[in-house]
């Protein structure tokens, strides 16, 4: 027995069933499936610049005969819907598996849609794993299905599957035999003449995989009482048995197609069916298309966030057990830019010029929360370049603001340089500012084309980001050195004062301080501080301010001697001890 | 249902996703079904973090409920205070003497709870001196396996099960500090 999560446990599934390629872009909470896969012999796994690329890459290792594993979270998949509904008309050679992992309570993610909702659109079959185990279980034996009827299919998870860990009884590796390449235009040119008869075999194999439901072994009815009956899957399963434990449930273990006959039996068999899910009304709507009456709950469940025992409990009557309420005066703790974060002073500069800032996917989201509150806009991978865009289209006849799109170097490569392009061919104005820390950081810090870092850490290319810029033609491209309070302001004044009618691209360049955790000697407060507030403004978390007196100060144990506050300080009250001294302390 | 439900809470960067896995390989080595649900990505920036380790002969749900936690192991003081509707009545509250000001409190928007000390007593917490019993085990780091020692009173798992899974997760060179710790705080809890 092993304690796996169920990201690890997909991971060993796809080993255990002899894929060879991995491809994904990181993404929370389905990073580390790919970053475990990667560490099995005998594969090749890699980052790929976004998810639409990492499915197209998979779809091509397919044909050529590979089982291929895809990993992303659930916005990922909207990414890669593009080829995901087309690849469910061609199908596969070898088995292909993709994970859409979801976050329902959106702990890492700026939405919480349910990805069972593409396995209905795509007519790619979706299976939903409650534990590690299953995880591991149905992933395997996902790529035989994907072979026999020659679909991709996609293994659901969230976030309590994926970063759960359970114990796990790990198998043996199958021998997998690649089939050999034959070119079959008919099955995988989709130009209409081709796809009109795939569209017909995709509808025969909705058929086939439909009948393939009401066998599949993954969908198990647990016989209890017969008062309540329960359709649900993944997680929320677990929670449904700790909540009721008299309920006769179906624990679906495929989600796309369901199995129809079992769903009339169980109806059938009970007093009353409940469907119980999270995030989404999607297995709901399924059962009630069957014409199967689906209860109501005697209170409400809630239809946004996470479910738990404890909400299922009070939807079938039950009072919340007796507790403590939490104090209503504990302040929040909401994660901040961390100490020393190279790239805090842009959004300081920012917040004082009052710039429309519309920003990105990743840490630099964190500088919307005061005291920087530095950000207007947040929407998805890349957005920031054409939000900032369309904002200067819409402002162009109006006096307004400086428009300032902020965005990290791996959303950048992601999809912020298709946007860049845009702007460009349409001559548009405002300011872009690439804020390159040389990682993927909020993910954990994963390899980027402009770090150059591949995941199996294979030889790669270091991208040249000022020469894209400038080969894009763009009039004003700047490279800033983002711990330099004063040239920060002053590249900002430039792009959005002097240079305004047009593009500039500000690239700031400093590494992440989590890639090599260097430390200078600690910076502190002396008497001169006047109280003024004005280094507690930048958010750092090493420097606060006396409640009652006002006074700085700054912790020496989370200051890393950046010096970005010193710049700051207008009475020099802010001074850096000498290293002999530094020293002595640490000893 | 017959398991046993810990919360662990505290502050990005404390150990707390450490100590949850450390519980929940204990757990498992003394023949308990195990359950350990982790919410990161946001644990190295500073905010707040709660793991949930469930064991017992069955285990189905991995979240904890209002009302429900057997037993709430805090990194942080006024973390205690924010997770404390997570504890059932009966259920008991360990916390490490340490408090950390959120950043708000920091920057001089927010304040901090008022009389935490006082309401941490009221609900009988034992407060668990980690710092001073990681530093005296040679390593201030050690403060989380210090806080499973004084856990490893109420749990009984026994101290060798203990030694084996901390000798196998943490880094070679910490094993003395951390096994020290542990006994530390395993004395602390049992001399109260």
């Amino acid at each position: 027995m092993q304690l796996m999560s169920g990201n690890e446990a997909i991971a060993r599934g796809a080993w255990e069933a002899g894929a060879s390629v991995g491809v994904a872009y990181p993404g929370t909470p389905s990073t580390e499936t790919l970053e475990a896969f990667a560490r099995y012999e005998d594969v090749y796994a890699e980052w790929c610049t976004n998810e639409k690329v990492a499915v197209e890459v998979g779809v091509g290792a397919s044909a050529a005969g590979a089982r291929v594993l895809a990993t992303m979270k659930h916005v990922g998949v909207n990414v890669a819907a593009d080829p995901l509904l087309t690849a469910a008309y061609t199908g596969v050679n070898g088995g292909f598996v993709i994970l859409a992992a979801d976050d329902p309570g959106m702990y890492s993610s700026q939405n919480e849609q349910d990805s069972h909702f593409y396995g209905l659109a795509a007519h790619i079959p979706v299976l939903d794993p409650a534990d590690s185990q299953e995880a591991l279980e149905f992933t395997k034996a996902a790529y035989g299905l994907s072979e026999r009827f020659d679909v991709p299919f996609i293994i659901r998870s969230t976030v309590r599957v994926s970063h759960t860990k359970t114990p796990v009884e790990p198998g043996e590796k199958l021998a997998y035999e690649m089939p050999e390449y034959e070119k079959d235009p008919a099955k995988w040119v989709m130009m209409p003449a081709f796809a009109k008869p795939r569209r017909k075999v995709q509808l025969e194999r909705d058929e086939e995989l439909r009948a393939f439901a009401d066998s599949c072994e993954f969908n198990k009815v647990i016989e209890k009482g017969r008062a309540v009956g329960v359709v649900c899957a993944g997680a929320v399963y677990q929670h449904v048995v700790e909540a009721l434990p008299d309920a006769t449930v179906l624990k679906l273990g495929m989600t796309w197609p369901l199995p129809e006959n079992t769903i009339r039996e169980l109806a059938k068999s009970v007093e009353r069916l409940y469907v119980i899910e999270e995030g989404s009304e999607y297995l709901t709507n399924q059962v009630r298309s069957l014409g199967v009456a689906v209860s109501a709950f005697e209170r409400e469940l809630p239809r946004d966030g996470e479910l738990s025992p404890g909400l299922i409990s009070y939807a079938f009557g039950v009072d919340v057990p007796g507790h403590i309420e939490t104090p209503g005066d504990v302040p929040g703790r909401p994660p901040a830019l961390c100490a020393g974060c190279p790239h805090r002073l842009v959004f300081k500069e920012l917040s004082r010029i009052k710039a429309i800032v519309t920003g990105d996917i990743g840490c630099y989201t964190l500088g919307a929360l005061p005291p920087l509150a530095a950000m207007d806009t947040c929407v998805d991978m890349g957005a920031s370049v054409s939000m900032s865009h369309g904002f200067e289209i819409a402002l162009a006849q109006k006096e307004h603001r400086p428009v300032v799109a902020v965005i990290g170097d791996s959303t950048f490569a992601h999809s912020g340089l298709s946007s860049l392009i845009t702007t460009v061919y349409n001559r548009g104005a405002g300011t872009v500012c690439i804020l390159d820390n040389r990682t993927t950081a909020m993910t954990g810090r994963q390899g980027n084309p402009f770090n150059g870092v591949t995941l199996q850490n294979r030889p790669s290319r270091e991208l040249d980001l000022m020469g894209i810029l400038q080969a894009l033609g763009i009039e004003h491209v700047s490279l800033v050195d983002p711990h330099d309070a004063k040239a920060v302001r002053q590249a900002l004044k430039t792009a959005t004062k002097d240079q305004a009618d047009e593009l500039s691209v500000i690239v700031f360049k400093a590494p992440c301080v989590l890639l090599h955790r260097e430390r200078k000697p600690y910076y502190y407060v002396n008497a001169d501080c006047r109280a003024c507030g004005v280094c507690t403004g930048l958010g750092c978390p090493a420097i606060s301010k006396d409640p009652e007196s006002g006074f700085a100060s700054i912790d020496s144990l989370q200051c890393i001697g950046c010096g970005q506050c010193a710049q700051y300080c207008g009475f020099d009250a802010i001074e850096q001890i000498p290293a002999s001294s530094a020293k002595e302390v640490a000893r | 249902m017959s398991a046993t439900t810990v919360l662990l809470c505290g502050v990005g960067g404390q150990g707390t996703i450490l100590a949850a896995d450390l519980l929940a390989r204990a757990a498992l080595e003394a023949g308990f079904e195990v359950k350990v649900s982790e919410i990161h990505g946001m644990a190295q920036r500073g905010g707040a973090v709660t793991t949930v380790v469930r064991f017992g002969d069955e285990v189905s749900t991995m979240v904890a409920d209002t009302g429900a936690a057997d037993c709430i192991v805090s990194f942080e003081t006024t973390e205690a205070l924010r997770n404390i509707s997570f504890l059932r009545e009966g259920g008991y509250l360990l916390v490490a003497d340490e408090t950390i000001k959120p950043l708000p409190v920091a920057c001089g928007r927010a304040s901090m709870p008022a009389n935490a000390r006082g309401k941490l007593d009221s609900w009988n917490a034992v407060l668990i001196p980690a710092h001073d019993l990681a530093v005296k085990a040679g390593n201030a780091k050690c403060e989380n396996v210090a806080i499973l020692g004084a856990l490893e009173s109420r749990l009984g798992f026994g101290s060798d099960i203990w030694a084996h899974v901390i000798e196998g997760r943490v880094p070679p060179k910490t094993v003395e500090a951390n096994l020290t710790a542990f006994e530390l705080g395993l004395g602390f809890a049992n001399g109260r």
